[in-house]
């Protein structure tokens, strides 16, 4: 199989295979400062819609034996501000709006008459660490259907005593075990774990399940996303 | 024409020069894509460890190693997520494109470790010692440097699926089980890292031992004066 060809050919055809690899430049645009911020966006975009489509409703979070659990002295207290917002207990209620059929007040007794779900799941924070902590709460998507929930909305929208904000795709919403939680351990939650309700979600990560709830809207349209979401991370976080 | 020894001959004068075309397209392609993908991947992904820099509990924290920030990219945890995230994709992508092309040009034979190749790999490491001669080659790669391109390709795809785990623990979660807990996939996400590195370096080390020509052919796809004979 040999042959010849004279120098100046072979040059011509090391340029045309050079010039094949041309593409991997156009990675340079992520160094230019005017791109990087709608590049990175778009691949943080890109990210959430693989995960919105690898997010299987009917598939459960793993769950554990109570000797798994860690105990609550080491679930971490994490917060944006406060470990205390000081919720009045007495003068508490979720304030429900948007495409509902029956908007308005709900107490934590009216909550805690959903049928109770309990179980052990891992918490994993974004920053890399995990617990296994035990929850107890109602099931969101019972009480979107207490509340006659338009559950063909787009999103569940959350606001917080700490002025926290989150938001939650519907799917996830309706997942079986995502609760809206007021038990830890068996115990009342405790006011750094979020009490009177937050929410514990087994199939998110940590900054999607908020504390101190005050504030439920089923919508289409968010102004906001959520706190951490808002300044630049994943908006889906499905574990 | 992969492999096909072809003489370049001089304006100035009648000798010719060998050359062989060592690389098709789509490997060079990968190779310097890759490249810069795995540079953003370790960098980014340094800058996530730093956020929780330990392999045990959170309560109590007990920090392994406190990397430099200077040595990370992205600034932040949500700055690395984003390019961690978003050159994963990249990662990926190409990781399939080139797995695709090598299984079905049959390219694939250029550096896959076989059985065969288990003979020549003493010969070889007396020669890299200094204790022996070069074992004549008929191929472009010998079975230490096939050893070593088979394992790299084997820690790519471990650092996708360690990955996969530590972002996914729930949608993978018998992957997860697999590798120990999503625990231990963290800290296996992290020590294939170390070892892409490891072979990294030792590639780098190697290239620049194997001089100009060596190095160009993963540009062209061409080398000159190839130290071997092909089949």
């Amino acid at each position: 199989m040999e042959s010849r060809i004279n120098e100046r050919k072979f040059k011509r055809i090391n340029r045309r295979e050079l010039l094949k690899l041309a593409p991997v430049v156009a990675l340079g645009a992520f160094a230019l400062p005017k791109l990087q911020a709608p590049l990175l966006k778009a691949g943080l975009g890109f990210s959430d819609w693989a995960s919105a489509l690898l997010f299987r409703k009917g598939l459960l979070a793993p769950t554990y034996a109570d000797s798994e659990v860690a105990p609550i002295e080491k679930f971490y207290v994490n917060d944006y501000d406060v470990d205390d917002p000081g919720v009045d207990f007495d003068k508490w209620t979720l304030t429900v709006s948007g495409s509902v059929q029956k908007p308005g007040d709900y107490t934590l007794a009216q909550i805690q008459a959903l049928p109770k779900i309990r179980h052990n799941t891992r918490h994993v924070c974004v920053e890399g660490w995990d617990v296994i902590g035990s929850f107890g709460g109602a099931r969101l998507s019972d009480f979107l259907r207490v509340i006659g929930a338009d559950t063909t909305s787009r999103v569940v929208y959350f606001e917080c005593a700490d002025d926290y904000y989150e938001s939650l795709d519907m799917a996830t919403a309706l997942h079986p075990q995502t609760l809206l939680c007021y038990e830890m351990y068996h115990q009342p939650l405790t006011r750094e774990h979020g009490a009177p309700l937050r929410l514990q979600i087994p199939t998110k990560v940590g900054y999607k399940q908020a504390k101190y709830l005050t504030d439920l809207k089923v919508t289409n349209v968010l102004q906001k996303v959520g706190y951490w979401e808002d300044q630049g991370y994943s908006e889906f976080y499905g574990l | 024409m992969p492999e096909a020894v072809i003489e370049i001959e001089s304006a100035k004068s009648d000798e010719t020069t060998p050359a062989i075309y060592e690389h098709p397209w789509p490997v060079r392609f990968c190779h310097w894509l890759n490249a810069v993908a795995l540079f953003v991947m370790v960098g980014s992904g340094l800058q996530i460890f730093r956020a929780f820099p330990s392999f045990g509990a959170k309560v109590p924290q007990k920090n392994l190693l406190d990397w430099p920030k200077s040595l990370a990219i992205g600034g932040w945890l949500g700055g690395a997520l984003q390019w961690h995230l978003t050159f994963m994709w990249i990662y990926i992508g190409t990781g399939l494109f080139y797995l695709g092309y090598q299984i079905f040009s049959g390219n694939y034979r250029q550096i896959l470790f076989t059985t065969r190749d288990v003979p020549g790999v003493w010969p070889m490491v007396r020669h890299y010692f200094f204790l022996g001669p070069k074992p004549p080659s008929r191929e472009a790669y010998n079975p230490l440097q096939k050893q070593a391109y088979t394992s790299a390709i084997i820690l790519g795809i471990l650092s996708v699926l360690t990955g996969l785990v530590i972002w996914k623990p729930v949608q993978f979660s018998w992957l997860a089980w697999l590798m120990g807990g999503f625990h231990m996939a963290r800290l296996w996400h992290f020590l294939v890292m170390w070892a892409i590195l490891l072979f990294i370096f030792g590639h780098l080390v190697m290239v620049v031992l194997h001089g100009w020509n060596n190095f160009v052919s993963m540009l062209t796809g061409w080398k000159k004066n190839p130290d071997y004979t092909p089949r």
